[in-house]
């Protein structure tokens, strides 16, 4: 029990910022028309991608010699390369269409 | 000095990322907050390439070449109509991503080979360490399944059926449970830790595939949409392996917005999430409960449907996912514009789920010109339905289903639904007569107001254009 609380107020800083980031996701989602749905859910998945930051950082921290981890570090930045590039580009391609003709 | 740098860098990241979301909540806006969310994530890129003592940088580089590279080229040639798979397979590409980072971790860890370099703000023995890598491995490793199966199904490969097996829910949720006890085991056992890390991940990659078999290709947009917040979930506890706050900020809100619209779609079929995911509609049978239906189908012929349309006064078209399947999306347009210019009245009756995706028949639409304002929305469009001369339902089927809310033993009862039946005269086009994903009849059908018009519905309205033509 000690061990649980101690573990609660040594992070009390990231659970405020977690809870409120909680309910600031809602709350910029919670506005969106439904014809922008689609595009959203495309955006918010490119968002997700956000884990390159992480495969970044494994791999800039993995000794050279470290073959294996390499591999898989080498693996998870393309994948989620793939996934940021490959959403972001997706979800322009969608939203161009909403554009306005001008004519 | 470079640290504080990135920090700041960081923290503008997040603010572009909320601004983003914000934009795109609006259509005039919508182009420019996508552009700044990328901007933010390129931004939060390029700093972390600062972090003192990164190592390997040539090849990460090279490995953001060659990911950037497919999945522009993977995203410029996808179909329209494939976007929704496209995205799960991206999605599915994340959770991979954050499946390895952890394996990468894991594998370091125990052979002692970490470059050392203060990466971690926490300890690598914490609790909270290991809790985050779990959830993590785990999470991304169904993520990644399950948006593989999800985007098969789609896409035609995985049976887009419910499928079943004997004793279901005690093997999916027997998986679970053992899943979720040997990642506490991890946290107690003194040796063989690694092993089983690695068996968790296994059990995570084998729950995602059994977790969305049995769920049928009309629910996948749900699933997807869940399976995009499970992945934002791994990024945030990414974030926390690295203590990264641009991770975990990015992670949360795309778990809580993801969320969200996993329970905004559920609304709009007014089912529940865990109906959804664990009742699978009952498929054929039960459906055509206890209701006499009368089941003569009447057919039209084009000239006769070219003379209906041309002559009415005001037109509703309601499309469905077989408009998207046959690409009529253009000649749809066509035929519209042929009955502006007669003076006939046509617009666009677009249910939230019609298709495979909420907003789908929206983007589809869009891709042909049709204006904005032509597309109305289910609930300002029912109660126009008994002033409609001639509904053209497209590829539409449970959307429009009267079931929904004459036959409280159907199993879409009390879904909202296009009020079609309601309008003087109704046109089907269809391919067949088979049931639509719901796997249920349409009493629609059969009704006497109705007519069909069978065929592929692009060679099908090619035809009803030339039709309306020649009058």
């Amino acid at each position: 029990m000690e061990q649980i609380l101690t573990l609660i107020h040594e992070n009390l800083q990231l659970i405020y910022v977690l809870i409120l980031a909680v309910f600031v996701g809602i709350e910029v989602m919670g506005k969106v028309p439904q014809v922008l749905h689609t595009p959203l859910m495309s955006g918010s998945n490119a968002l997700s991608g956000v884990v390159i930051i992480g495969s970044i950082l494994v791999m800039g921290k993995t000794d050279p010699e470290n073959y294996v981890a390499l591999v898989f570090g080498f693996l998870a930045v393309v994948l989620a390369t793939l996934n940021v590039v490959g959403g972001f580009a997706v979800t322009d391609r969608m939203l161009d269409m909403f554009r306005k003709k001008k004519k | 000095m470079a640290t504080q740098i990135i920090d700041i860098a960081y923290l503008i990241a997040v603010v572009l990322f909320i601004l983003g979301i914000k934009y795109m909540s609006h259509p005039d806006s919508a182009r420019k907050g996508n552009l700044m969310a990328a901007a933010g994530m390129g931004l939060a890129m390029l700093a972390t390439f600062f972090t003192p003592g990164l190592q390997n940088i040539w090849i990460t580089l090279l490995a953001i070449a060659i990911g950037s590279v497919v999945g522009y080229v993977m995203s410029m040639r996808v179909a329209m109509t494939a976007m929704p798979q496209m995205v799960s397979f991206f999605n599915g590409m994340g959770g991979a991503a954050a499946a390895l980072i952890a394996i990468a971790e894991v594998y370091g860890i125990f052979r002692g080979l970490d470059a050392g370099g203060d990466f971690h703000g926490l300890a690598n023995s914490s609790y909270f360490y290991y809790g985050a890598l779990l959830v993590s491995l785990v999470i991304g490793a169904v993520s990644f399944s399950g948006s593989i199966i999800a985007m098969g199904k789609l896409q035609g490969f995985v049976t887009g059926s419910s499928v079943k097996w004997p004793f279901q829910k005690l093997t999916n949720n027997g998986l679970l449970v053992i899943t979720l006890a040997l990642c506490v085991a991890v946290f107690f056992l003194h040796e063989h830790q690694e092993l089983l890390i690695y068996v968790v991940c296994l059990l995570g990659l084998i729950f995602g595939i059994l977790f969305v078999m049995p769920i049928g290709g009309a629910d996948m947009p749900v699933v997807i949409s869940l399976l995009n917040a499970f992945t934002g979930v791994t990024a945030a506890t990414t974030g926390m392996l690295f203590d990264n706050k641009v991770m975990l900020m990015g992670g949360v809100l795309v778990g809580a917005a993801g969320l969200l619209l996993t329970l905004l779609m559920c609304k709009a079929m007014n089912r529940s999430l865990s109906a959804v995911l664990f009742g699978a509609f009952n498929s054929g049978g039960g459906a055509a409960s206890n209701r006499d239906i009368d089941t003569t189908v009447r057919e039209i012929s084009l000239s006769d449907a070219s003379i209906l349309l041309s002559y009415a006064k005001k037109v509703v078209i309601i499309p469905g996912y077989g408009l998207a399947v046959a690409q009529a999306q253009h000649v749809v347009h066509e035929l519209e514009k042929l009955l502006e210019e007669k003076g006939v009245e046509v617009k666009y009756g677009i249910h939230p789920v019609a298709g495979r995706m909420p907003g789908h028949m929206n983007v589809l639409l869009a891709e042909s010109d049709v204006p904005y304002d032509k597309l109305i929305e289910m609930e300002t469009i029912n109660p126009e339905f008994p002033q409609v001369d001639a509904v053209v339902v497209i590829g539409a089927n449970d959307v429009v289903n009267p079931a929904a809310y004459l036959d409280p033993a159907s199993p879409i009862y009390g879904m909202p639904i296009l009020e079609a039946d309601k309008a003087q005269n109704v046109i089907v086009i269809k391919r067949s007569m088979s049931a639509g994903y719901a796997g249920i009849e349409n009493e629609l059908f059969y009704n006497p107001k109705t007519r069909m018009l069978f065929g592929d519905a692009k060679s099908v309205l090619t035809k009803l254009v030339a039709a309306v033509k020649e009058l």
